[in-house]
């Protein structure tokens, strides 16, 4: 029997219309690197990103949406599909600042995963992932349909179930 | 009030301004729907609602601090978030509350909303450094 392969999602190839649009497009996110089970994101350096007015460094909330995003494409790339998944939870322990007008990279893997549920950890870091700005840990739930199913960079890589 | 709602820039990029109103002498924030907060299509982004929580929660912290007569650095410790509901294509709003004040660091408890003040669309826990 000939069935043809599903494509596989791919966080790469995907990041290519992920982050044109919407609130990762405004952070500026880009994709770094992936394992079979990990992601890795980078928010660039930006001015207008600081959390707080003395010191050149990035705020904390982007950081979070950083870990969410690479958190979800973690979850795909685990997955091998592209299935829409809300965060029920996430924890972020911040171990320090990041350096001043250092961007910041977030990678996150997936360290289980069930028909309805995953459970992601993650570090950001700044120069070296051994010496981490935050430590996270979630939980997604999948959910319904999403319309970015008709996005072809998407197409065919769908879960179904 | 007013000095301690000075967002920060990331705030004020993302479009959190504060209401004016207050919750328990704490002040309220929102931020309208629109692209630079949007995830899936029509929803907001879970890390948009989580930075909408944590400026509410520094808000409220910076607001019991002025009242004190305290001016500390605050730094982040952690925070928990909790997502009850998808945000949908409207304003948000959030609230933060002192669980408590201590004298190196505080814990605060936000909340964050829709349309209907008693159905949060997520929950969040901060633990602050204050030095």
């Amino acid at each position: 029997m000939n069935t043809p392969a599903t494509p596989r999602f791919d966080a790469r190839e995907a990041s290519k219309w992920f982050f044109r649009h919407g609130h990762t497009g405004w952070l500026g996110l880009r994709f770094t690197d992936q394992g079979d089970n990990w992601v890795e994101l980078e928010l660039p350096w930006r001015e207008d990103l600081i959390g707080d007015s003395s010191r050149h460094v990035l705020a904390s909330g982007p950081i979070i949406s950083l870990m969410d995003m690479a958190s979800g494409m973690a979850i795909w790339q685990t997955r091998g599909s592209f299935q829409p998944v809300a965060t029920l939870d996430l924890r972020v322990d911040y171990q320090r600042p990041a350096r001043e007008r250092a961007s910041v990279r977030g990678r996150v893997e997936c360290y289980r995963i069930t028909r309805s549920a995953a459970f992601v950890r993650g570090i950001a870091y700044d120069e070296s992932p051994d010496d981490p700005v935050a430590h996270v840990a979630g939980c997604f739930m999948t959910i319904g349909a999403d319309p970015r199913e008709d996005n072809p960079a998407l197409r065919g890589a769908m879960g179904h179930g | 009030m007013a000095d301690a709602v000075e967002l920060p820039a990331y705030a004020r990029s993302l479009g959190i301004v504060a209401t004016g109103a207050d919750e328990g002498g704490m002040p309220v924030l929102t931020v309208d729907f629109g692209p630079t907060v949007e995830g899936r299509p029509q929803h907001f982004h879970g890390g948009a609602t989580a930075g909408l929580l944590e400026n509410a929660g520094y808000a409220a912290l910076r607001t019991a601090l002025v009242t004190a007569g305290r001016d500390p650095q605050l730094k982040p410790i952690n925070i928990t978030v909790q997502y009850l509901a998808a945000g949908k294509s409207q304003a948000s709003f959030a609230v933060g509350r002192i669980t408590r004040l201590g004298r190196r660091n505080a814990n605060v408890t936000v909340e964050a909303w829709q349309t209907d003040r008693s159905r949060p669309i997520a929950t969040a826990v901060m633990n602050i450094l204050m030095v």
